[in-house]
């Protein structure tokens, strides 16, 4: 049994697993990269939250724009998909107790993605390809701004396919018994989803540069465009979600031994994102001309919302896999699961603030802003950047901050340095995020654009006043340099320590916890027990944190429809 | 455990609280798929998407016609047009500016012709706060009833190049 090849093999000093020391090669380079895109990401968004709040007003127009399309494609796109990279070499091969699949298919990989990272930023930087992350034609990059996009995603296909190979040969080899675990099998969902989000970026992407080299002639429909590119832009976003959940899954189990409650259940609602997270991009869409109201609707719903559902019941089952593994070290009480969790340990605390925000913030607010009609009072404004932060910054990149506080000790076997600043690190970041996303979600639904850099409108012939939205927008570029600062202090301190960090090599990596948790988690990750119990184990607090969810989603969606009703008539 | 492989035999339904909350989630997606339907029968906001195919320079001349037949008045050199009430109302989004500007009258319905000389705009009608996506080659019709008078400011609020931040627009509500 097995694939590993001894010379090519350690075994972790921590968790007694096997790495591959090809794929260990592979984490390195893209974790590294994905780093540097979100410092890169980070600096851009210190200029633009001082942009956007009125009173420093730093950037001119011209740069502003800029640097909203740096920011947007470093974080939303390179950051996140070099780790999602990441994330895919370790789950076929640790997890799997199997070696990576292709070498050649892997270098493939990181130097397209690596080819691509550097040609789309210097063509912004160089100030050729102001046009957004979205580049809707008929506005026009030089070229090779696009090249560089499809550069990078023919990278992450290959890593993608690198991945499925890596899968293939350790069920070939029974690298494992049953079914392979539950962070590989969300692994797996997001690399499904990856490949239909690539194929509908190259069918976009590559018209689009014909026409900017001027093979083509004509642009690329606006409309046509809009569908297709969301197809990448949307899906994309679930890659994240997916990938993210799966790091939630992982961080309970590596900082709490938990362990979920209904494999079934979680596997269900991975599938669920599968089949129907496709249809979300008609989100972008909801008031667009060409495209009906019943259209609108159907997509809208997801198909019934199958895909919100898959996201509400991980809501449950991450908390209440982490409510009952406390239970079963001892701890009682409605809440003393929480109260009595490792806050210390950044990987728990960015794991849990991730759940929190992406649930509370992201996921009420997307669901809502993405109703149909509703879509009305928000297409365009501040409130659609105010949601995707939440789910994407105070979300995904806080769960995968969280991962790192894990992956550079065990894969890089280098200690972080600052261990106190490392500490409130997730803490600095997503309270940032989320007076940001608050701030923007005010300023928004008073009608603020996004996107926008100077609502005086300097120039205007016909003169707009936004002045009353100002303390919200002061919100907004206070909670982003709060938030940006996170992401430095992450990056830094990250950095510093892949690089120059105490080496741990042949011993356990320094616990971010207390060797009394410490010796409780190893207990319930050593021995076999069954998590419900026969229900002995309750979730009580896990249900009153739901209903409190429920809730508040409740008030948040019928508010919205209150203040549509009170709109002109339209349609 | 989320990183160890299972064992066969993982597959069972849910029990317990578990399956509360799965019913509850379900029971809730089924609610927010039921109320836009609803709405489209019973709300009076909802976007139909009307839109006819049109070349930016069709829909100029048409604005021009527009102009020369309702102009009546105008505000620093952008002309006020009234819309005949029931009428077709135009507004193009060239060069950084929402032209012209509209007089409607409060309580009646129009019929509001909305398209682009050159980029995508974002049709954001304040303090209403009403948007709209705007395409080039897209004659966007949407039928609209103000239902409260004043002076209302269009912005653009999808990014359209150099002048983006500066392009306004106007609609005049009257009693």
């Amino acid at each position: 049994m097995g694939n590993l090849i001894a010379a090519k093999t350690r075994v972790c000093a921590t968790t007694g697993l096997s790495v591959d020391l090809d794929a260990q090669r592979f984490i390195k380079l893209n974790a590294v990269f994905g780093v540097v895109s979100l410092l890169i990401g980070a600096i851009a968004a210190y200029l633009l939250a001082l942009t956007r709040w009125e009173t420093v007003a730093l950037l001119d127009p011209m740069d502003y724009y800029k640097y909203v399309s740096l920011h947007g494609l470093n974080m939303l796109i390179f950051w996140i998909l070099f780790m999602e990279m990441a994330i895919l070499y370790f789950c076929a091969t640790t997890l799997l107790n199997s070696r990576n699949f292709s070498r050649i298919l892997s270098w493939g990989q990181f130097g397209l993605m690596f080819a691509g990272w550097a040609i789309v930023n210097y063509s912004i930087l160089a100030g050729r390809a102001s046009v957004m992350m979205t580049s809707y034609v008929p506005l026009r990059a030089e070229q090779e701004f696009y090249l560089g996009l499809i550069l990078f995603a023919v990278g992450a296909l290959l890593g993608v396919m690198n991945f499925f190979g890596g899968i293939y040969i350790a069920r070939r080899d029974r690298t494992y018994k049953g079914s392979i675990p539950l962070v590989v099998f969300g692994a797996l969902a997001a690399a499904i989803i990856a490949v239909f989000t690539i194929v509908h970026g190259a069918i976009a992407l590559i018209p689009t540069w014909l026409w900017s080299l001027g093979v083509t002639e004509k642009a690329p429909d606006p409309g046509w465009y809009r569908l297709i590119w969301w197809g990448l832009g949307h899906c994309s976003q679930q890659i994240n979600v997916c990938a993210h959940v799966a790091v939630w899954y992982l961080l309970a189990t590596l900082t709490l031994g938990a362990k979920p409650l209904n494999q079934t259940v979680c596997r269900v609602a991975f599938v669920l994102y599968i089949l129907f997270i496709n249809l979300a991009s008609a989100h972008h869409l909801l008031v667009d001309p060409g495209v009906s109201a019943p259209w609108k609707m159907w997509n809208t719903s997801y198909a019934l919302y199958l895909a919100v559902m898959a996201s509400m019941i991980h809501g449950f089952t991450v908390p209440a896999s982490i409510e009952v593994a406390q239970r079963k070290k001892g701890i009682g009480g409605l809440f003393g699961w929480l109260t009595k969790a490792p806050w210390k340990d950044p990987g728990f605390s960015a794991m849990f603030l991730s759940l929190v925000i992406f649930g509370f913030g992201g996921g009420i607010t997307g669901v809502t802003l993405g109703t149909h009609q509703i879509n009305i009072i928000a297409h365009n404004t501040l409130r659609i950047p105010g949601h995707f932060h939440m789910t994407v910054a105070g979300g995904t990149a806080l769960a995968f901050m969280g991962l790192a506080y894990y992956v550079v000790p065990l894969i890089f076997q280098r200690e972080y340095p600052l261990r106190a600043l490392a500490r409130i690190q997730p803490y600095i970041f997503g309270a940032g995020i989320v007076i940001m996303g608050i701030g923007m979600t005010l300023a928004g639904s008073m009608g603020v654009p996004r996107r926008h850099p100077d609502v005086d409108f300097t120039g205007a012939r016909v003169a707009v006043d936004m002045g009353a939205a100002s303390p919200f927008l002061a919100m907004l570029g206070i909670g982003g340099v709060i938030a940006a600062t996170g992401a430095v202090i992450f990056a830094a301190l990250t950095a510093y320590a892949a690089f120059f960090g105490k080496s741990n090599k042949g011993r356990a990596m320094t616990s971010w916890q207390t060797p009394e948790q410490d010796r409780l988690t190893k207990n319930l990750l050593t021995t076999a027990w069954d998590p419900s119990e026969g229900g002995k184990l309750k979730t009580s607090g896990t249900v009153v944190l739901t209903l409190i969810f429920l809730g508040s989603f409740v008030v948040y969606y019928f508010a919205n429809w209150k203040a549509l009703a009170d709109v002109w008539y339209v349609k | 455990m989320s990183i160890f492989a299972v064992p066969n035999g993982w597959v069972k339904s849910p029990h317990g609280a578990e399956r509360l909350w799965v019913g509850l989630a379900l029971a809730w997606c089924l609610v927010l798929s039921a109320a836009m339907p609803y709405w489209h029968f019973r709300g009076k906001q909802t976007s139909a998407g009307e839109a006819y195919e049109v070349t930016p320079a069709d829909f100029d001349r048409r604005v021009q016609k527009f102009v020369a037949a309702g102009q009546v008045g105008d505000r620093n050199g952008l002309p006020i047009v009234e819309v005949p009430p029931g009428g077709h109302g135009y507004m193009i989004g060239k060069n950084w500016q929402w032209y012209p500007a509209l007089k409607l009258k409060k309580g009646v319905e129009y019929k509001i012709h909305v398209s682009s000389a050159d980029y995508q705009h974002g049709f954001s009608l304040l303090p209403v706060n009403i948007n709209f996506h705007v395409l080039p080659g897209y004659d966007h019709v949407l039928t609209m009833t103000p239902t409260e008078a004043g002076e209302f400011k269009v912005i653009c609020n999808e990014f359209c190049g150099a002048g983006h931040h500066a392009m306004t627009g106007l609609i005049i509500v009257e009693e």
